[in-house]
């Protein structure tokens, strides 16, 4: 046992409860701070796999601001009845998530593409090789997803105000 | 292998206890410096065998006594576990942005050479703004808790307050970012070192003689840039010009409102190491970090020819030590701050946040890509 | 020090992912719905990330720039259609929510 993968699998026990937390827990403000926890550890497992720029933005963006914009609207609605539990549901949903869970892992890891990751270089997942990337070959998505963040803005403004 | 860790976590403890040291000694420098600013005398009751020594007794020993001593009250309609969580929220991104702060050049010993710097990301920039923006959780979640309406309304104010001066702060450091070229810290601070003379272009060498000898820290190549990011880091540690959110005198404490003891101490403490973070930042980008001028990695080289060779403990014991003066300074100038100026109103500080730090942002950012275009 | 297979990696987005799909049938809270959508779609980058350094290839950490700047305005609309939505019915609860008009 040496120690990345000791390290890998502490996170993922980890990360596998924050989700469980999430999803399970009856208090919405609580699911909030857990998805958050989540979320940082995506954040640690993206630095580890040699994506520290992608790693720091999913801080910066997800935990740092949706995450924000979620506590807001839960307080902001501040909801007290709790919601009914249905045994049934929850073992039908179960069950088949189950299902869904097994099938997926047992087609993603049919073939084993390369068993040693390939040797990354120190430029791997720095800004300037993924800015040189995002400037020269994908500029075009890169500008529209800057048009789609000015329309999500405006709607949500025109969605969320009260009255006509 | 377990050098290197070793190493790391050495730096990793000297670090921390410089912060936290740092924040209890601001702790009485805000005191004591209060109370001669307003021509009192300050707190002088508590003393051992008589010696009360200016206040320090006080501060730092009967007050945290006291804080640690009292009983851990959480309101009853309150959330138990957020109540507990939020000072710890608050406190933690402050002391995890000293990771990347570099407060020396490398230091050799025998044939190793350590950074001085805990960790050297190279994402450095982005990875002070992740964590600053975590810093939003320790408000919301506190004002959430305390199940006051007091404490909401302090809560709502400060996180979006934050949130907004968030990216006037990223803006103006883009400046930065353009002249030195690099996201890493210690490169910033190492990019510095250099002569104003050496990066003039060929256009403006008439320059050369005026202010040619300074070296080229950020704060002459970007000073816009510099008062941008001084206000926006002052108004995230919600300081007063910026500490409606808190509002002594309006809502009572605001977001801690229901907090008592240990807990907030843990936010009070967090508020100071917030003052020593943005002074080690405010060092770092724009005043040349650890860097002393004139002094290279073997001497002093002047601008007039002059040489002064040092050993190498010495260079780096002058470049650790300059830092730390360059730190102290901006902390006492933020102490000042807060007792000179008074409180700016809601509205006047969403406006300033927006319609004026933001805009003037993207101007510098214009400005400076325009002149690097220029130059070359 | 070996590192870890790509497999595990593989296998633990797909237990997250389930988990968010859990989630979105199970709840009955429209926000903590929200919230496992977030949970697939991070899922889904951890796959993206696993990949793009397994095979060497940056176009993985390209494809989760675009994921998270998608789900940010995702996440955007979506909280404000949950406030108008309970504005006019009271509640999160999606059963209550089937008509179309009322």
């Amino acid at each position: 046992m040496d120690v990345a993968t000791v390290i890998f699998f502490s996170l993922a026990a980890l990360l596998i409860g924050a989700s469980l937390l999430v999803v399970f827990l009856r208090n919405v403000v609580h699911s909030a701070m857990a998805l958050v926890a989540a979320l940082f550890i995506i954040a640690v497992f993206f630095v580890i796999l040699q994506a520290p720029m992608v790693g720091v933005l999913q801080v910066l963006v997800y935990a740092g601001a949706i995450m924000v914009l979620f506590l807001f609207v839960i307080m902001f609605l501040n909801l007290t009845a709790s919601e009914p539990r249905r045994r049934a549901w929850l073992s039908f949903a179960g069950v088949s998530t189950l299902l869904l869970g097994g099938v997926l892992s047992a087609m993603l890891t049919q073939t084993e593409p390369a068993a040693d990751p390939v040797a990354a270089t120190e430029l791997f997942g720095s800004p300037e090789m993924l800015a040189r990337n995002l400037f020269n070959d994908f500029v075009l998505p890169f500008e529209i997803a800057s048009v789609l963040l000015l329309v999500a803005i405006v709607g949500a403004v025109v969605l969320a105000k009260r009255g006509s | 292998m377990i050098v290197d860790f070793a190493i790391i976590a050495a730096k990793a403890f000297i670090v921390l206890f410089m912060v936290l040291n740092l924040a209890g000694i601001l702790g009485w420098i805000e005191r004591k410096g209060s109370a001669l600013i307003q021509d009192r005398i300050g707190a002088n009751r508590a003393s051992i065998f008589g010696f009360a020594g200016l206040g320090l007794v006080n501060t730092l020993i009967a007050d945290p006594l006291k804080f640690l001593t009292k009983e851990d009250f959480i309101p009853p309609a309150g959330d138990k576990f957020l109540h507990t969580l939020a000072p710890c929220m608050a406190l933690f991104p402050a002391l995890v942005i000293f990771a990347v702060i570099p407060f020396g050049d490398v230091l050799q010993i025998g044939d190793r050479l350590i950074n001085l710097q805990v960790a050297n990301l190279n994402v450095g920039i982005l990875y002070v703004f992740a964590m600053a923006s975590l810093g939003v959780y320790g408000i919301v979640i506190g004002a959430w808790a305390s199940n006051n309406k007091f404490s909401l309304l302090g809560g709502v104010r400060g996180s979006a307050q934050m949130i907004s001066y968030e990216i006037a702060m990223g803006l103006s450091v883009i400046g930065i970012l353009m002249v030195y070229g690099t996201l890493d810290l210690q490169e910033i601070a190492r990019g510095q070192g250099t002569l104003i003379r050496e990066l003039l272009p060929q256009g403006l060498s008439f320059l050369g003689g005026l202010v040619g000898w300074l070296p080229a820290w950020g704060v002459f190549l970007q000073p816009l840039a510099f008062l941008l990011f001084f206000t926006a880091a002052v108004a995230e540690t919600k300081r007063i010009p910026f500490d409606l959110p808190e509002g002594e005198s309006e809502l009572v404490a605001g977001y801690h409102v229901e907090y008592s003891g240990g807990k907030f101490l843990m936010f009070f403490a967090g508020e100071f190491a917030e003052i020593v973070t943005a002074a080690a930042l405010v060092t770092t980008l724009f005043f040349g970090g650890w860097q002393v001028p004139y002094l290279m990695r073997d001497g002093f080289y002047f601008p007039w020819g002059g040489q002064w060779l040092l050993p190498h403990l010495a260079v780096v014991g002058l470049q650790v030590g300059a830092f730390t003066l360059k730190v102290l300074f901006f902390c006492w100038l933020q102490i000042l701050l807060r007792w000179s100026v008074p409180r700016f109103r809601y509205d006047q500080v969403m406006r300033l946040g927006w319609k004026m730090l933001l805009p003037l942002a993207l101007v510098n950012v214009l400005i400076t890509a325009l002149m690097i275009v220029a130059a070359q | 020090m070996r590192t870890v297979p790509l497999n595990y990696y593989l296998i633990l987005s797909a237990i997250v992912f389930s988990i968010g799909v859990i989630g979105v049938l199970v709840r009955r809270n429209l926000i903590v719905v929200l919230m496992s959508i977030e949970l697939m779609l991070n899922a889904v980058n951890l796959t993206f990330i696993a990949f793009s350094r397994y095979l060497g290839s940056i176009e993985g950490q390209i494809a989760v720039f675009f994921v998270m700047a998608v789900a940010a305005a995702e996440a955007v609309i979506g909280l404000a259609i949950v406030i108008s939505v309970f504005r006019h019915h009271q509640s999160l609860d999606p059963q209550e929510m089937q008509l179309l008009k009322w």
